[in-house]
C-alpha cells in the first residue's frame, strides 16, 4: 500500500496516496453517519475514490463503534483501515478499543470534554481537540456533535474541501434539520480555521 | 406510477446491498418475496420502498421456504422475480431452489454470506456458502453463481444474473458477502438505453404443438407463462417434454442430463474471470468476492518486490473455470495461492484442476477478511 510520506495528513491531500481515516465513539453519536458523509463528499463532490465501511452490529448501538473511510485518487483495493492517518475519538471507550492502531504518524482528534489526553500525547504526530459535543449542545441538539466534528476535521486536515463536505451533509441529513446541521458544520470548521484545538504542526 | 423511477441514472454512493436492489430494478425485476436477515436486510428494505414506485410487488413472507416458492410462482406468472437472504435463509431456500432447477424457472437468489455454520456470525463476513451454492439442493443440476467484489459489480452482476436466468431458465445466484454488502463506494448507474434487458424467450409453436420441456438445440426450452394461452403442467417430479411425471430411468436420463448440460455446454459463454500478469507468472493468486480486494493488494505488493505473481479473479465461481486453471497449470506455473473466508472450498476446485502443481489454501473461518499481509506471507511461503 502506498502510504503518505509526510507525517501530516493535511499536507498530503491531493497527492495520489492512500489516506485512511477512522472515526470512533459510542453507538448513537452518529459516527457511522459521519463516516458515510465523509465518504460521500469525496466520491460525489470531489471525484476521488472513497470506500466507507462500518463496525456493524450490537456495538453500533452503544459501546465502541467505528467508521472507516479510505480515500484515494487511485483504485482502492483493501477497504479497511489498518494504518490510520487520521483517528478521531469521541469516547474514552473508543480510545481504549482503537487506540492500539495509533502510529507515530497518525493525526488524532478528540472531543476534549469526553476524551482525556492520557495515552495519546507523544504517541501521535498531532493531537487536536474540539469540544464538539459542548458546541452541539449550545446549538440546541447534542446529536449534531458528529457534524461539528466533521467541520473541525475538514478545517484542520484539508482532506476534503469545505464545500464538498457541506454539500454531503445537506444531502445526508433528515429534511428540516439542514439549518441546524449547517450551523454545526460551520461551528466546527471555524474553530479549526481559527487555530483552536491545538498546534497545527 | 412513473416507469422512469426504475433506473436511477447517475453517480451514487451506495453499499453493495442497495446496489443489488437497484440492479434488480434496472433489470426489470418487479417481484420480491423474502424474509429479512442480516446482512441482506438492506436489500429487502430498499425493494420494499422502491418496488411500489415502479408498480412492482414486495411481499414479506413467513419464512425463506415460502419466499422461494413465491419467487418461483411470480416467475411462472410472467415476472422477473428475486429474493435475498443469508446463510440460514439460504439453507431453508434449498428445497425450492431445487424445485426451481427442476421446473426450469428463471429468477435470481441473492446470498449475502456471513459467518456460519448455523446462525454463526450474523453481522460479520464469511464465504462459507460457495459449495452450498453449487450442491446445496439434492440431485444433479447446473448452477450459475456470480461473485461481485464491489458495490458497482453488485449492481452490474445483478443485471447480468437476471439476463442469465432468462437465457438458461434457472435460478441464478448472486453470491456476495457481508463486506461487499455493507461497504459503500461509487456506483454509476447508466442511462436506461445502455442497459441490457433480455426478454423471456417465448414459444413459436401453437399451444397444441408446444412441448414446454423440449430443450431443442441449445437445450433451453422457450417458456410460456400462466395466462398466455398454453397448457402448463410443472412439477418437481421427473417429467417428459410435456411436463407430465414419468418415473423411469430413461426419462431421468433425458431430463437431468439436459438440466446439467444446458449449463456445462455453455460454460465458456457463462464463465467470467479477470486476469492480470498470469502469462509469465510463477505463482497465481486465485480469489473472488471480498477477499479478491485484499488479494489484489497483496499481488501488487509482491510484484513491487520483484516476484512474478499473477492474479486471477473469479467473477463467476460457478461454473468454475476448469479449463483455464488446467491451462495455467500446464503452462508451468509453480503453484496457486487461494485465499478465501472459509476452510478451502474453491481451493479444492483449484487443486482438482491444477494437477501436479502446489495449491496453498489460505483460509480464514469468518468474521474478517484477510489483510493483504496475510496473503503476501502465503505468496512468500510458496516462492
Amino acid at each position: 500500500m502506498t502510504k503518505p510520506k509526510s507525517a501530516q495528513a493535511g499536507s498530503v491531500a491531493g497527492e495520489k496516496v492512500r489516506l485512511e481515516v477512522r472515526l470512533s465513539g459510542f453507538g448513537g453519536q452518529g459516527i457511522v453517519l459521519a463516516g458515510n458523509i465523509l465518504g460521500r463528499s469525496v466520491v460525489l463532490f470531489e471525484g476521488k475514490n472513497a470506500v466507507f465501511t462500518q463496525s456493524y452490529g450490537p456495538e453500533a448501538r452503544g459501546g465502541a463503534c467505528s467508521a472507516d473511510v479510505v480515500i484515494s485518487e487511485g483504485t482502492i483495493h483493501y477497504p479497511k483501515v489498518t494504518h490510520p492517518d487520521i483517528l478521531v475519538f469521541m469516547s474514552e471507550e473508543a480510545k481504549n478499543t482503537y487506540g492500539k492502531l495509533l502510529e507515530p504518524e497518525t493525526t488524532v482528534i478528540i472531543d476534549q470534554d469526553l476524551v482525556r489526553n492520557e495515552g495519546l500525547e507523544g504517541r501521535c504526530s498531532r493531537l487536536l481537540s474540539v469540544p464538539a459535543t459542548r458546541f452541539a449542545e449550545e446549538l440546541g441538539r447534542k446529536m449534531v456533535a458528529n457534524i461539528v466534528m466533521l467541520g473541525f476535521l475538514t478545517a484542520v486536515t484539508g482532506i476534503v474541501r469545505h464545500d464538498s463536505l457541506q454539500s454531503a451533509v445537506l444531502a445526508s441529513v433528515p429534511k428540516g434539520t439542514e439549518e441546524l446541521n449547517t450551523k454545526a458544520f460551520e461551528k466546527g470548521y471555524q474553530y479549526g480555521q481559527e487555530g483552536e484545538g491545538g498546534e497545527r504542526g | 406510477m412513473s416507469k422512469d423511477r426504475d433506473v436511477l441514472t447517475g453517480v451514487h454512493f451506495l453499499n453493495g446491498d442497495d446496489a443489488i436492489a437497484e440492479g434488480a430494478l434496472a433489470a426489470g425485476c418487479r417481484f420480491f418475496a423474502g424474509y429479512p436477515i442480516t446482512p441482506a436486510t438492506e436489500i429487502a428494505e430498499r425493494m420494499a420502498k422502491r418496488l411500489p414506485e415502479v408498480s412492482g410487488v414486495y411481499i414479506q413472507m413467513e419464512d425463506e421456504i415460502a419466499s422461494m416458492a413465491a419467487v418461483l410462482g411470480a416467475s411462472w406468472g410472467g415476472n422477473k422475480s428475486m429474493t435475498a437472504t443469508s446463510g440460514p435463509g439460504f439453507s431453508l431456500m434449498m428445497e425450492n431452489i431445487g424445485l426451481g432447477m427442476m421446473m426450469e424457472t428463471p429468477c435470481v437468489v441473492v446470498n449475502i454470506m456471513r459467518g456460519g455454520p448455523s446462525t454463526g456470525l450474523p453481522t460479520l463476513v464469511g464465504q462459507g456458502d460457495v459449495m452450498q451454492a453449487r450442491w446445496g439442493s439434492h440431485g444433479d443440476y447446473g448452477v450459475i453463481a456470480l461473485t461481485p467484489s464491489s458495490p458497482q459489480e453488485a449492481f452490474d452482476m445483478t443485471i447480468e444474473a437476471f439476463s442469465l436466468s432468462e437465457r438458461y431458465r434457472i435460478p441464478v445466484i448472486v453470491l456476495s458477502d457481508e463486506l461487499i454488502g455493507h461497504m459503500y463506494e461509487r456506483v454509476v448507474i447508466p442511462e436506461k438505453k445502455f442497459l441490457p434487458r433480455i426478454r423471456r424467450r417465448k414459444p413459436r409453436k401453437a399451444p397444441s404443438e408446444h412441448l414446454p420441456f423440449q430443450g431443442g438445440e441449445d437445450l433451453v426450452p422457450p417458456m410460456a407463462c400462466a395466462g398466455e394461452g398454453y397448457r402448463l403442467h410443472v412439477t418437481g417430479l421427473t417429467h417428459d417434454e410435456k411436463g407430465y411425471p414419468v418415473i423411469s430411468a430413461e426419462a431421468q436420463e433425458r431430463l437431468v442430463r439436459r438440466l446439467c448440460d444446458k449449463i456445462r455446454k455453455h460454460a465458456a459463454e457463462i464463465i467470467r474471470i479477470e486476469e492480470e500478469g498470469t502469462e509469465d507468472a510463477e505463482i497465481i493468486v486465485v480469489a473472488y468476492g471480498c477477499v479478491a480486494r485484499s488479494a489484489r493488494e497483496s499481488v501488487n505488493m509482491a510484484r513491487k518486490s520483484g516476484r512474478r505473481v499473477g492474479f486471477l479473479r473469479l467473477l463467476t465461481v460457478w461454473p468454475f473455470p476448469e479449463e483455464r486453471i488446467r491451462e495455467l497449470a500446464a503452462n508451468g506455473v509453480k503453484g496457486f495461492v487461494v485465499p478465501e473466508v472459509n476452510y478451502g472450498q474453491i481451493a479444492g476446485e483449484v487443486e482438482r484442476c491444477a494437477v501436479g502443481r502446489d495449491v496453498l489454501m489460505v483460509g480464514l473461518m469468518g468474521g474478517a477478511v484477510h489483510t493483504p499481509e496475510i496473503i503476501l506471507e502465503a505468496i512468500e511461503e510458496m516462492a
